[in-house]
């Protein structure tokens, strides 16, 4: 019985190495393509933890993250992260957002897994 | 590493898109349409690519995003405003960003220069404005350094430190008092998992202050109640401690006070918890697994094991071309069959209402369906074809010192994907010729009441099972004086010949003719319009050129959709069934006994647009018969060949004008020169397709077809 995790990025090769890095873990992957879409997949999935990017078309991570968090289901679902920005006033941003961790790309499949697998504990 | 070999080729064809878009949002905003949606999509496309590349360790290629993306951020947040200047520089950026990945892709030197020349322009616009509030930063270390930095890999709520007891003499004791507020649970923090990471930083003990928890009547489910005081005697600093905190700073009351360095005997629990009715607990933070993950969420998981997995990434498979190309070859020998099919049905002489005739009418219908849809797999759209060219237009603006914009039309419109790439040259060709030849230098323009800026159109649409793509400026137009000058110095048409405007138009098709005065680097490549008409026709393309003397001229190609099937005319030779390709076909005539002449002993022309065009018996010159038949009586059909010249292929009747699914006879047979391949008909029997250039050059009378045309 695997745990689902959700990941929400617009870049299929960032979908693509969070799957190969997460499925070999043995998670079991749902992939969104925006916030929009993540939010829609999350009518149907009740996933352990939600990794997701920060830019994206139609619904930014800050957005997706501020209405994963409106969802009484959600409320302790950890959410992390994954994005090329690192600056403290993103940070802030995503904290504010509801955030759980952050994590900067390109990440390191293994450290990658570790930090899931923590949150997710 | 498959996967990982998979993931790169999925990141180059995420990169062609992402280039597309920036190059799609970069033209809008030159165009003035600068919304905050569009800037936002130009933004994410480079910083996609960034995030990628990074991912690859495409150091040159991040770098490079990294500046363009900074200088996109300030067009973002407003500070920098999209003046022209601007996007000139944007423009070229993106120029160089597709020359680097593309470089990355193929792993080829890249133009460092230019890429370096362009770094330095974007620092310019990102510098400006950078430096004012923070000049310290020295300039040429920037890209490196923030790179790096940027793509440390920085968990900030969990630490990676997978070795916590490594304790080295420089321990120092934190006491750390955490009280978390409600809203820290609500965003998923637990906090368990940060006293098990503040574990991980050294060696902790953790009590659990209980005092403010309220009797049972008055308690909140979701409410937060405790303080937790850790003594930890770690490594680390205070920072590090910090920065695990990080994420819930917003969400509790912490305190991080170190003990003196000396102070070697733990602190007592702190005399006001001590105090407190409710016992102190002691709690050790586990280490790897814990109780308390919330059992509700476990359990939901176990309920769906079962639910069907949502598979959201874009639609799209990726199959071999090969594989593609064997399933249409397939559906090529379905058409035939069922052709033939149809045509014993026919033969049987059923009845046009009997039950096998209307199945058979059905199955006709699907086959047709079939074959669009396999031919649809190998479509693909014109705009990254169209892209490129915008490319060119940019460079060429560069080059020439002339206004010129390119505006494109039905770039969604799908073509085979071989015909795409086959059209780039030509296409590139006819856009430079259409900026440097057509469109005039801008004080010419202005004084004649024009926009100093010109117009390129570029555009695609379906039209009856072609597609026709058409490039027209807005230009002066074609100068007939000086083209049929030009035709006449170069002795392609006599000094005396009567031309209409279209014929005029037309001599630009033949070979040898350039209009350039000075030969330009831009369109004086050594090709000229006929070795664009040459490839179009080679693709089964037809190109004609119309002009309006001041208001510019347009170059229409019409194209097949695929290269699988020919628009054929099926005649008759001496029995044979042979396939004309309709391309290469500009008239057919019954001729009359005076239009035959003879020339020396066996060699015959017949009169054409005031020329004369070398008859060829297409019966005898494949060997169906001994002599030459009579033309009269028979059908003349007038082909032009890759050179512009005209011959008169004799044939006993025309039989039919239908689509030939094309069988490659150097595959199935062998090479025969004059034809080009084979189609299986209705009745099932093999006809040739003749190819009508080397067909005339085997004949060993194309030469004297321009002799002949010029002695006339």
């Amino acid at each position: 019985m695997s745990m689902t995790i959700l990941t929400v990025d617009d870049s299929r090769t960032m979908r693509d190495m969070l799957k190969v890095a997460l499925t070999e873990a043995g998670y079991r992957v749902v992939q969104a393509v925006d916030g929009m879409h993540g939010l829609e997949v999350l009518e149907q999935e009740q996933p352990r933890v939600i990794i997701t990017d920060i830019n994206m078309p139609k619904l930014d991570g800050f957005g997706f993250i501020e209405n994963v968090r409106k969802d009484q289901r959600f409320l302790g679902v950890p959410i992390l992260v994954l994005t090329t920005e690192s600056s403290a006033e993103k940070k802030s941003q995503a904290r504010r957002a509801g955030a759980t961790g952050w994590i900067v790309k390109p990440f390191d499949s293994v450290k990658l897994v570790d930090v899931v697998r923590r949150v997710a504990a | 590493m498959d996967t990982m070999a998979a993931i790169r080729e999925t990141f180059f064809q995420e990169c062609e898109d992402q280039l597309g878009e920036l190059e799609l949002g970069l033209v809008a905003m030159d165009e003035g349409d600068a919304d905050s949606e569009v800037v936002n999509a130009v933004f994410r496309a480079v910083h996609s690519i960034k995030g990628g590349a990074g991912a690859f360790k495409l150091d040159r290629l991040v770098r490079f995003a990294h500046t363009f993306e900074t200088a996109l951020d300030l067009i973002r947040s407003e500070q920098l405003a999209p003046s022209p200047a601007v996007m000139k520089t944007l423009l070229r950026s993106a120029d160089v960003l597709a020359d680097l990945v593309k470089a990355a892709r193929v792993d080829e030197p890249v133009d460092e220069a230019r890429s370096q020349a362009l770094i330095a322009e974007l620092k310019g616009l990102t510098g400006a404005l950078e430096e004012a509030p923070a000049p310290a930063t020295p300039d040429d270390d920037e890209p490196s350094s923030v790179v790096t930095e940027d793509f440390g890999f920085q968990p900030l709520l969990l630490s990676i430190d997978d070795e916590p007891m490594l304790l080295e003499p420089e321990t120092t004791r934190f006491t750390i008092t955490f009280t978390p507020r409600q809203g820290l649970y609500r965003k998923g923090n637990e906090t368990v998992r940060l006293m098990r990471e503040l574990a991980r930083l050294g060696e902790a003990t953790t009590t659990v202050d209980l005092d403010a928890v309220p009797t049972l009547d008055a308690l909140d489910p979701e409410g937060a109640y405790l303080t937790w005081r850790t003594e930890l005697a770690t490594t680390q600093d205070a920072a590090a401690i910090e920065e695990l905190f990080e994420f819930v700073i917003d969400d509790c009351e912490l305190e991080i006070v170190a003990a003196p360095r000396d102070d070697a005997p733990p602190p007592e629990p702190a005399p006001e918890l001590d105090s407190a009715d409710a016992e102190p607990r002691d709690v050790r933070a586990p280490r790897e697994e814990t109780q308390s993950a919330a059992p509700a969420a476990q359990e939901t998981e176990k309920s769906r094991p079962d639910h069907p997995k949502v598979e959201a990434a874009s639609p799209t498979i990726r199959v071999d071309l090969d594989r593609v190309d064997r399933l249409i070859n397939l559906v090529g020998e379905l058409v035939i069959n069922q052709a033939m099919l149809s045509q014993r049905v026919t033969e049987a002489g059923l009845a046009r209402s009997s039950g096998v005739a209307a199945g058979l009418g059905a199955l006709e219908q699907l086959t047709r369906e079939i074959q669009e849809g396999v031919m649809a797999i190998r479509a693909q759209p014109v705009k990254p074809l169209f892209q490129r060219m915008s490319r060119i237009v940019r460079e060429l603006t560069d080059a020439t010192g002339k206004s010129v914009r390119l505006r494109t039309e039905g770039e969604a419109t799908e073509v085979d994907r071989t015909v795409i790439e086959r059209l780039a040259d030509p296409l590139t060709h006819m856009i430079r010729n259409a900026v440097d030849h057509g469109v005039e230098a801008p004080e010419t323009r202005e004084a004649v009441g024009k926009p100093g800026q010109g117009e390129v159109k570029l555009s695609a649409a379906h039209r009856s099972g072609r597609i026709v793509i058409e490039v027209s400026d807005d230009g002066a137009g074609i100068d007939r004086q000086r083209v049929k000058a030009i035709a006449i110095k170069k002795e392609l048409i006599p000094a005396d010949a009567q031309l209409t405007d279209n014929e005029i138009d037309n001599l630009l098709f033949l070979p040898g003719f350039s209009t350039a005065s000075k030969i330009s680097n831009i369109s004086g490549r050594g090709v000229g319009m006929d070795v664009v008409k040459r490839s179009i026709q080679a693709l089964g393309g037809r190109i004609s050129i119309s002009s309006r003397p001041g208001q510019g001229s347009t170059f229409s190609m019409s194209l097949p959709l695929t290269l699988a099937v020919l628009d054929g005319m099926v005649v008759k030779v001496a029995d044979q069934t042979l396939v004309v390709p309709l391309t290469a076909i500009v008239e057919t005539l019954r001729p009359k006994p005076g239009d035959i002449h003879t020339l020396g002993v066996n060699a015959r022309v017949i009169s054409d647009r005031g020329g004369f065009a070398p008859l060829i018996d297409v019966g005898q010159e494949l060997g169906y018969r001994p002599t030459s038949a009579d033309p009269i009586g028979g059908v003349v059909l007038i082909v032009e060949t890759e050179v512009s010249t005209r011959c008169a292929l004799v044939v006993d009747a025309i039989h039919d004008q239908r689509q030939v699914v094309i069988k490659s006879l150097e595959a199935n047979y062998r090479q025969v020169p004059g034809i080009a391949a084979a189609t299986i008909l209705g009745d099932g029997r093999v006809a040739l397709i003749l190819d009508i250039d080397t067909f005339v050059a085997r004949t060993n009378r194309g030469s004297q077809a321009s002799e002949v045309l010029l002695a006339s």
